[in-house]
Formats: C-alpha cells, sequence, structure tokens
C-alpha cells in the first residue's frame, strides 16, 4: 500500500511502489525508408454504410463517424445506399473540374520552382473534396476554404487566370500583391478570402450560416480545415457555436494524414476519427472516403439538405491523403516514408471516376488522354497570358508603393498618410 | 438640443445601441449574458424584448467564437456589435480579432469587411482583481486596422458608440468601468458619486454621433498638457482642480484614429506634458504618446514629458490603490514638470 501523502514518493525517489508515469508521444507507423503499411485501416465494403434520413437525429446515427461513407466500389461501380445516381454530364463535369485542378497544381507548382512566385500549394489526391463538394452546393451558398479547396473556384468556373494573377502577384492580382500565392478571395464565386492561420475560417462559417438563418434566407455555408488544425481552439468554438444555435453550415475536416511534418496522431487519430468530434458536440457526423467523389458529393448533398430543411449542422472527415508536399517549401521525403501515395488503400479520385465512366460506357482512355492534353494546353496558354500581367518579382511596378497604406481602414487615417508620405520622400531623397 | 435626459454611462451606451437598432436592422447584439438577462453591467437591458432573439442573443462562453463568429456575420452583411465581459477575457479572441478582423479588408482588398464594434468592459477601481481590472488597449493600438475608442463620459459615450457602430472598420470600445454609474476622481475612501447633476450626463434620447478620432479639450489650460482617457480623465480633473493649477486636459476619446492635431497643439502652448493612464507602462499607449509629442514638438518642451500609469504587474487585489494611478502620484508628476 501507498501513501499518496509521502513525500518521498511524490519526488519520485526509488522503494516506492508506485509505476512511473509515461508519457506517449505518437509515432507515425512509417518513416523515411521503412515499408509503408497501411493495414491497420480498416476499409469497409463501398456498399456498407447505411444512409440515415437527412432529418435523423445526430444520437441515432453515431455509427456513421466510425464507418465510411463509399459510393465506388473496387472495380468502379456505383453501390449502396449513398448512390447520388447522377447523370453523366454531371460526371464528366466533374472528371474535368479534378483533371483541370490537377493540372492547374502541376503548371502553377512548376512556376514556382521556376522562380515566377514565392510559394505553391498542390492538392494532388485531394481533388474530390472540394470539387465533389462544391459541385453538390449551390452556386450562391458560401465557401470558407482553407488554403488546398482551389478545387472550389475550378469547379465553380472561376477563371483561372485571375487565381494565377494572384499566385503571380501581378497587376492583373485583384488583391494588389498583399497576399501569399492561393490565399484567394473570390466574393462573387462564394469564396472567402483565405487566411493563413489556421481553422480562423470555422467560427466565421458558422457566423455566416447563423445571419443567413436569422434574415430567413435560402443559402448555407461550408467550411474546410485540415484534420491538424481541428486541434485549434476555433474548431471546438466553431463546433460549440453551430451546434447550440443549429446553424445551416456544413464542417469538412479533410483527413489527409499529414500536417506538414506530423502525422494525424498528432491531432488525436490513433484513439478516434476526426467524424467522431461531431458527437460530443451532439452534431450529425459523417466519415466519408474522401477519394471517392461520389461519397464526398453524396455526403455534401445530405448536409446541405438537412442544413436547409434547418436540421442543423453536419461535420464531415474526408478520408484522404496528402500525395505532395505540404507546400511548395516542404520536403515530405525528410519525414515519411516514400511508398506511402502508392500503397493509399482508397486509389486516386481521378483514375477511380475514369474507370466508372469507363465503365458506364461514356468515357474511355482516348478521350481522357486527349482531355489531359488539352487542358495542359489550357492552363499553359492561361499562364501565358497571366505573365504578361507580370510575375513576382519583378520590380515594384505591378502595384504601386504607396498601394500598401490602402485598405488598411476605409478611409485612410493621418498617420498611414504621414506614413505613406513619409516613404515617398525618403525614396524620392534618396533618387530612386 | 430637444429631448435631453439624465443618464448613467451604461444607460447611454444602452440608448447608442438601442438607437442603432432602430435605425440599422443589419445591427445585431451578442455575448455572454447580453440576451434575457441584459449584460452582467446592465448594458443590454431591454433590447432583447424590444428587437427579439434574433438581433440579440446570448453566446457561449469562447471569446474566440463570438469574435469568429462576428466576422463571419459581417461578411454575410450583418453589422455586429460583439460584447467581451469583461476586456481581461479578449485574449482568446485576440487572432480572430487582429489577424482576421483587422486584416479582413486588406486582405481581400476590400472584397469583405469586419464592421464590428467590440464592446468591453476595461480598467480597475472596483476590486475586480487581476482578471477584471486590467487595460489592455496598447495592445490593439499596435496592431494595424482596428480603431480603439474609449469613452470618458455619458454624453462621449453615446455619441462615440453610435460612430463606431456605423464605422465600417472593426472598432475596440473599451468602456471605463469604474465610472459606468457615476464620475470617479480617484478618492477612493470617499463617498461613490452618481452622474446625477453632471453637464456631461446630460444625454440626447435620439441619434447623434461623435467622429471617431477627435479629442476632446475637458479644460483649457496654458500651464501644462495632461493626456488622458478614460476614468483617468476624472482623476486629473479633480487632481488638477485641487491643486489649483491651470492644466489644458485633452481626453483623447479614440487613440486609433489619433488626434494629433490637437494634442500638438496644445503642447506646443504649453510646453509640458504629462500623460495618464491605467495601463501598464512599458510598451503602453503612453509611450506612443510620449514618441509623438517629443517627435512634433521637441523644441517647445520646457521640461521632461512625464508618464503616470499602471505598474508593470499585474493588478494586485488587495493593494488596488497602490497601483492605481491616483491623485498621489498625478500630483508628484505636475510637481516635477513645473518644478523648473
Amino acid at each position: 500500500m501507498t501513501d499518496p501523502h509521502d513525500i518521498g514518493a511524490a519526488q519520485g525517489e526509488p522503494g516506492r511502489n508506485l509505476p512511473p508515469l509515461r508519457l506517449h508521444v505518437p509515432e507515425p507507423p512509417a518513416r523515411p525508408g521503412e515499408s509503408a503499411d497501411f493495414t491497420h485501416f480498416d476499409i469497409p465494403a463501398a456498399d456498407a454504410a447505411p444512409r440515415p434520413d437527412e432529418a435523423a437525429q445526430p444520437a441515432t446515427m453515431r455509427d456513421m463517424a466510425y464507418g465510411l461513407v463509399r459510393v465506388l466500389d473496387e472495380e468502379g461501380a456505383a453501390v449502396g445506399a449513398w448512390n447520388p445516381k447522377l447523370p453523366p454530364e454531371t460526371l464528366l463535369r466533374m472528371l474535368r473540374a479534378m483533371a483541370l485542378t490537377r493540372a492547374f497544381d502541376a503548371r502553377m507548382f512548376r512556376a514556382q520552382r521556376q522562380g515566377k512566385t514565392s510559394f505553391y500549394m498542390k492538392s494532388t489526391g485531394e481533388e474530390a473534396v472540394s470539387i465533389g463538394a462544391a459541385l453538390a452546393l449551390s452556386r450562391d451558398d458560401m465557401c470558407f476554404p482553407s488554403y488546398r479547396q482551389q478545387g472550389i473556384l475550378i469547379a465553380r468556373d472561376w477563371p483561372i487566370i485571375d487565381m494565377m494573377n494572384q499566385i503571380y502577384s501581378n497587376k492583373g492580382d485583384r488583391l494588389n500583391g498583399r497576399q501569399l500565392p492561393i490565399m484567394y478571395s473570390a466574393r462573387e464565386a462564394g469564396f472567402f478570402s483565405i487566411s493563413g492561420n489556421l481553422t480562423t475560417q470555422y467560427p466565421q462559417a458558422v457566423g455566416w450560416a447563423m445571419a443567413s438563418a436569422a434574415r430567413g434566407d435560402t443559402r448555407i455555408a461550408a467550411t474546410w480545415c485540415g484534420e491538424g488544425s481541428t486541434a485549434e481552439g476555433d474548431f471546438h468554438s466553431a463546433c460549440t457555436f453551430a451546434s447550440v444555435y443549429r446553424a445551416p453550415v456544413i464542417l469538412n475536416v479533410v483527413n489527409n494524414q499529414w500536417a506538414i511534418s506530423s502525422f494525424s496522431g498528432f491531432a488525436g487519430a490513433e484513439s478516434t476519427t476526426f467524424a467522431a468530434r461531431a458527437i460530443g458536440y451532439g452534431i450529425a457526423g459523417l466519415r466519408v472516403d474522401g477519394n471517392d467523389v461520389l461519397a464526398v458529393y453524396a455526403a455534401t448533398r445530405w448536409a446541405a439538405d438537412r442544413a436547409r430543411a434547418n436540421a442543423g449542422p453536419t461535420l464531415i472527415e474526408h478520408f484522404t491523403y496528402r500525395v505532395e508536399g505540404h507546400s511548395t517549401s516542404d520536403d515530405p521525403t525528410a519525414y515519411r516514408s516514400a511508398e506511402e501515395s502508392s500503397l493509399w488503400p482508397l486509389g486516386d479520385p481521378i483514375a477511380r471516376l475514369k474507370q466508372h465512366c469507363i465503365g458506364l460506357g461514356i468515357w474511355d482512355e482516348e478521350r481522357h488522354a486527349a482531355m489531359d492534353k488539352e487542358l495542359a494546353e489550357y492552363v499553359r496558354d492561361a499562364a501565358r497570358e497571366a505573365e504578361k500581367n507580370g510575375i513576382l518579382g519583378h520590380g515594384l511596378h505591378h502595384h504601386p508603393m504607396e498601394s500598401m497604406f490602402e485598405d488598411v481602414f476605409e478611409e485612410m487615417p493621418r498617420h498611414l498618410k504621414e506614413q505613406q508620405q513619409q516613404m515617398l520622400d525618403e525614396w524620392k531623397a534618396a533618387g530612386l | 438640443m430637444t429631448d435631453m435626459q439624465q443618464m448613467t454611462m451604461i444607460q447611454a451606451i444602452n440608448s447608442a445601441m438601442d438607437v442603432m437598432m432602430e435605425r440599422d436592422p443589419t445591427v445585431v447584439v451578442m455575448g455572454e449574458d447580453v440576451g434575457f438577462f441584459g449584460g452582467v453591467f446592465r448594458a443590454t437591458a431591454g433590447l432583447q424584448d424590444k428587437y427579439g432573439k434574433n438581433r440579440v442573443f446570448d453566446t457561449p462562453i469562447t471569446e474566440c467564437g463570438i469574435i469568429g463568429v462576428a466576422v463571419g456575420m459581417g461578411a454575410y452583411g450583418l453589422r455586429p456589435v460583439p460584447e467581451i465581459q469583461f476586456a481581461d477575457y479578449i485574449y482568446p479572441a485576440l487572432d480572430q480579432l487582429v489577424s482576421e478582423a483587422a486584416r479582413l479588408r486588406y486582405r481581400s482588398a476590400g472584397e469583405f469587411t469586419a464592421p464590428m464594434t467590440v464592446r468591453s468592459p476595461f480598467g480597475g477601481g472596483i476590486f475586480g482583481g487581476q482578471t477584471h481590472s486590467q487595460s489592455p488597449e496598447g495592445i490593439f493600438t499596435h496592431c494595424s486596422g482596428i480603431k480603439t475608442v474609449i469613452p470618458s463620459t455619458p454624453y462621449d459615450a453615446k455619441g462615440l458608440l453610435i460612430a463606431a457602430i456605423e464605422d465600417n472598420d472593426p472598432t475596440l470600445f473599451f468602456e471605463p468601468k469604474r465610472i459606468y454609474n457615476g464620475p470617479f476622481d480617484g478618492h477612493y475612501d470617499t463617498p461613490a458619486k452618481s452622474w446625477a447633476g453632471h453637464p456631461d450626463a446630460q444625454v440626447p434620447t435620439g441619434y447623434y454621433r461623435i467622429p471617431l478620432g477627435t479629442a476632446r479639450i475637458v479644460r483649457p489650460g496654458e500651464a501644462l498638457t495632461i493626456l488622458c482617457y478614460g476614468t483617468m480623465v476624472h482623476v486629473v480633473e479633480d487632481t488638477v482642480k485641487a491643486m489649483g493649477i491651470d492644466a489644458d486636459i485633452v481626453d483623447l476619446r479614440s487613440l486609433i484614429p489619433l488626434d494629433i492635431d490637437t494634442i500638438e497643439a496644445s503642447v506646443k502652448k504649453t510646453g509640458r506634458c504629462l500623460i495618464v493612464h491605467e495601463a501598464t507602462r512599458t510598451s503602453g499607449f503612453g509611450a506612443e504618446l510620449l514618441a509623438q509629442v517629443q517627435e512634433r514638438c521637441f523644441y517647445h518642451l520646457e521640461a521632461p514629458i512625464e508618464r503616470v500609469t499602471g505598474f508593470d504587474t499585474p493588478y494586485p487585489h488587495s493593494l488596488e490603490w497602490a497601483y492605481f494611478p491616483g491623485p498621489v502620484r498625478i500630483r508628484e508628476a505636475i510637481a516635477k514638470i513645473m518644478k523648473d
């Protein structure tokens, strides 16, 4: 028997009966040079997940947070209760939007490597998460994205030249060269200004949805964050607000397994799923195969219908894999097994939809190759066009230097006017 | 003006929100305990009854969530007036205020804005201990893109709050809670005064505004300039009166934007300057004032600029009146400045 008040025991002196405490620091299954292993993932059959009613009470559907909503099976057939039964033109639109996103990413990644801009982030392997959701939402629903949902803009047919102008911070950049590349803002596309601070958009989306509800509007909001940043307080504040006011909002967690070099275990994945975060808040939670664009579409549609019916928010975990580095500033070979992306058990979202379309007889390999070629040329031509507006780093002439003082406030206050004038005077005095 | 009414600062603040909710259907009031109960200081009393729960509602206890939600509501097209129950509780909202609300117009080149007014009681003198007494205004004046406004009378509180709500940029409206119900001269051991009979407690019942960025000359004088705001305006005023010194007392009312013209004219006239605030000293707003006065008025100064501020310690509960920059410390500073 141990006396818990024994001072010697409390100070860790030897000779006591208590086992020493141990700190658990998570470690991913595989590091560089090691074999990747995903056998610990439980991947249910594509038709295994039941589809609850859109108005179901969250308490009646908790199993959904631990299962996996899937539609496309291993042969590419659409099966099960979640099959959205989309018409061929929608399927081909999805396919094209995902392929265009990948082509855009390839071109802009290369532009960064060529020194034309400072930074880029690819969404390779995660295209379905953005595009499935964007096509399931109404065009006027408001999106509060994270930094890897460029697919939303592409699915909403936003001009890619406008995106490129932002990436190049050139004179066509509507944001006047103020934002890091890919931190788009496109109000007309229902796309909120992206922040570099993580998950701040979560409570903002809930607030937008609450406003829409309070005003008797019909539009809903959707937001995205990574699994890593579900650890932020903003995530939990947002879930509380969404639950309390039954806000018409869809809370998406893109679980791509990696937050820069930290595997999902550092956000709690060793102990539970991210969809299961919903349970504690009394929110409907769905866990979805994020590499199955039909499953993403179906789940988003379910959540959107639920929100529109005033049945409350939904938290959707998209189970996927970040195939590339976090950004152009990252080198994933330094911290994870190189085998991982090729062994990812849920495949590639474009290849899976392609297989499905071929199986339906509405698509074939030749048309796919032709589409890829056409899209590569399309983004190349757009990039050339955008580059006519300039690229980053070619002097200060894209935006007048004094423009940095604009838009801090609606009207420039006295102290900013003075600083602006001082800067101009100094450059003039220096003969520049 | 017609339809004047005797009001406490609480009543004036309540009236400002009432007037704005009546005029603008996009104005919404939110915060911990602000709805049915009407706020722990009663500032939002009656508003939910009058305007309904869609426009005046209680929130969960997460300041990060309150401000984040207000950013989203602003993006939708509403004009939120969130309350942070005590300024000491504002820190969990810092990221949403500083990185989001304050930067949204800039980073989106005007596509999205955050036209919110964050009301929050601040300052000490109520035996609130270190978590109900702080003056964090200097944290926010250091950040670009957010305005900071602090009233010192019921009349100013209403006119400034209306201007802040109408402003399309995020504004922090810090309310000196020690003077919510009456002016305070710093003599903590004398009976509390009410606003009754105070000339600045006569407040129009309707709409009026005081533009942000305009200071107020509390008392014109020639001997020295005293820059202050909030509760300290009254402490300074009473101390100056007791000393019989001809001070030019400037109530800043707004730190960002700052009415530097009024400050500069005053110091050039008097040649001497004292800065008084309750917030901690190092990197406090007084340091900024001191720098700007020095930059603009150096050749007019006849004595070093002095600061009387809170000490760089947490606000100590039982030693509150040793911490508070009260009459003794202000008198000593004035004497020092006037010595030569």
